[in-house]
């Protein structure tokens, strides 16, 4: 355990880690934000989904530090008398959970059609970019608000309540893939005219077994970093689709549905409900996105 | 060249083709529209005529050729919440759209350029560095975030600008417009910074990026050399210079500022299309969807043909290697 810490304090990656301030920070947030979305139901001082605790009497309590709040309600209350601390906790885990889910769904999708198209190359080549060429003239956020909206329309009223999220994942997921896929199959293309992978067709593996055992591997560096970064940009798109109401339900808020409750009551002074999950939201992002951009210099040898 | 055109030509009307069978997909898979017009309790014979009559037992590419017609000339039915005509809707709705991003566009071009050249030519100034740091966060903050921020600051806590709605607007037949009176100027200010903002800080990095490149090169050398003024140099050969990517990238994000409406409408409550869409599909409102679907569809389709078509026209590089390589 001791030489494995060891190792990594002297490892590349950890010297560049240990130069950079400002990257310090930003994974120290992130690990805050994760840590307190990921352990919600045991560190948030109020479970605010069990109705039974709720209590009308406690709606807008204002900040505890104003005066005329309680302590028990360290950052108030909103419009139901809930915890804005607790559901922002909650809610940074549905914002979270959908990310990375949609992430991964976008990571797996594009880099088996970049592996594809690279490797096949031809008219399934030709068509997998043409859709990618003209997937990415439009933007990523207006496409899956399409097929979010689509399927809303699509499916009945009842399922579309347990759906929303595998839904939400699914749209986001299509909207990114087309980066993955044109750095893979790059890669790909480069992989597939070396030796080790004409020596394994020699040998016979089926070209599946190549892509999968041979190339693979050796094109998965790039894609990491794109999703780090695009881990924030995924977090963004979620909160845009709750807030415009097309995300997911009400009764599973994430931090976009939040700031859009707390939106209606800007204007009667309880700035609080909406201020709070919007802060959490940018700092999530900004030092998400600080750590792509650290790992991607960090990882291209060129800046070395 | 001809054969450039036509092959983006036919790209274009294959997207719109495939975005209208999305469209006329809905249609015909989101509920009976039989059973829409007659009720439950229609009798068998009455579900066989009105079924005929709708022309819905016809074969599938029929009723899709039929829809592709009437989508063409504009027409997709009515509203199944307002039961109106969607197209009224639409052209009521599009000037508040369209004035809203075109003062979006000017004031991202308007503060953009003259913010990158400044980054670019002053690297190393305290006030480069602040503008940079600013658009760094403006790239990374959500749309629907800026706008509450905004309005919490000038609506609610300063009560300088209206936080919602077009204020009072005048007709030009069916235009309707903000811009002759002073509450529609004063409600645009908000929503047109809120969605310009993105634009702005991405020509902003552009314009300093490109700026600095365009500085390294020789004929800039040369020109100093000259002996002309840093003047001449900087807006006579740099500036221009860095304009033609600005121009492609601008064109391209006129399509992302129409889209991003839908956003910054919502916050806003700005009555144009992009709240009629969000409404539409709270409201399971089939064909508004469908019809804003392809209209937004047309608008990207028609502006990346003409930046590909300027490109082409502007860049001869491009010309001579195609015929390189037809060679």
């Amino acid at each position: 355990m001791k030489a494995a810490l060891e190792r990594f304090w002297d490892h590349d990656l950890a010297y560049s880690l240990r130069r950079s301030p400002v990257t310090l920070v930003a994974l120290l947030l992130t690990l805050v934000c994760i840590g307190g979305a990921v352990f919600a139901p045991w560190l948030a001082p109020h479970d605010p989904f069990d109705l039974a605790s709720l209590d009308l009497n406690d709606a807008f309590s204002p900040p505890a530090w104003t005066g005329s709040g309680a302590a028990k309600y360290p950052l108030g209350t909103d419009d139901q008398g809930r915890d804005v601390l607790s559901t922002i906790m909650y809610g940074a885990r549905i914002s979270l959970g959908v990310g990375v889910a949609a992430v991964a769904f976008a990571l797996v999708l594009g880099v088996s059609l970049g592996l594809l198209s690279g490797y096949i190359g031809g008219r399934v080549d030709a068509f997998i970019m043409r859709v990618a060429d003209i997937q990415l003239s439009f933007p990523a956020i207006l496409i899956a608000l399409l097929i979010d909206g689509v399927a809303r329309v699509a499916l009945p009223n009842e399922q579309h309540g347990n759906l929303a999220v595998p839904v939400l994942v699914l749209a986001i997921g299509v909207s990114g893939w087309v980066q993955y896929a044109r750095t893979v199959r790059g890669s790909t293309l480069v992989e597939k005219s070396k030796e080790y992978v004409q020596a394994a067709r020699v040998v016979g593996r089926s070209p599946l077994a190549i892509m999968l055992a041979h190339v693979l591997p050796n094109v998965t560096g790039p894609v990491l970093v794109i999703g780090t970064i695009h881990i924030a940009t995924a977090i963004i798109t979620e909160a845009t689709l709750s807030f415009l109401g097309v995300g997911v339900p009400p009764t599973q808020p994430s931090l976009g549905t939040l700031i859009r409750i707390g939106n209606d009551f800007l204007f009667s002074g309880e700035w609080w409900i909406t201020v709070f999950p919007g802060a959490a939201l940018i700092t999530l992002v900004l030092s998400v996105n600080l750590l792509g951009d650290w790992l991607r210099d960090a990882l291209n040898p060129k800046l070395r | 060249m001809l054969a450039f055109v036509l092959r983006r030509l036919a790209q274009a009307v294959v997207v719109m083709l495939v975005v209208g069978l999305i469209a006329f997909s809905l249609f015909r898979f989101v509920g009976d529209p039989v059973v829409f017009m007659l009720g439950q309790d229609a009798t068998p014979e009455d579900r066989v005529r009105v079924t005929r009559m709708l022309g819905l037992d016809q074969p599938f590419y029929v009723q899709y050729a039929s829809f592709v017609a009437r989508a063409a000339q504009g027409e997709f039915g009515l509203s199944l919440r307002q039961i109106r005509p969607v197209s009224t809707l639409i052209t009521e709705r599009l000037p508040a759209t369209l004035e809203l991003s075109f003062v979006a566009a000017v004031f991202a071009l308007g503060i953009g350029i003259p913010l990158g050249v400044y980054t670019a030519l002053r690297r190393n100034s305290w006030l480069s560095h602040i503008f940079l740091a600013v658009s760094l966060i403006g790239v990374s903050l959500p749309t629907f975030l800026i706008g509450i921020l905004l309005i919490l600051v000038f609506a609610v806590v300063l009560g300088w600008l209206p936080s919602f709605g077009r204020g009072d607007t005048v007709d030009f037949g069916w235009w309707t417009s903000g811009f002759f009176t002073l509450s529609g100027l004063k409600a645009l200010i908000l929503p047109s910074i809120t969605l310009g903002l993105f634009q702005m800080t991405l020509i902003q990095r552009l314009v300093r990026s490109e700026m600095l490149e365009v500085l390294r090169t020789d004929y800039i050398k040369f020109a100093r050399a000259r002996g002309l003024s840093d003047r001449t140099v900087h807006f006579g050969h740099a500036l221009k210079n860095t304009l033609v990517p600005v121009i492609t990238v601008t064109g391209l994000q006129l399509g992302a500022i129409i889209a991003f409406a839908i956003i910054t409408e919502t916050v806003f409550q700005w009555p144009g299309m992009g709240l009629l869409f969000i409404q539409a599909v709270t409201f399971a409102d089939v064909p508004v969807m469908a019809a804003y679907l392809c209209l937004i569809a047309l608008f990207f389709v028609t502006i990346n043909l003409v930046v590909d078509l300027l490109y082409y026209a502007v860049d001869p590089r491009l010309r001579i290697d195609r015929a390189v390589a037809a060679n």
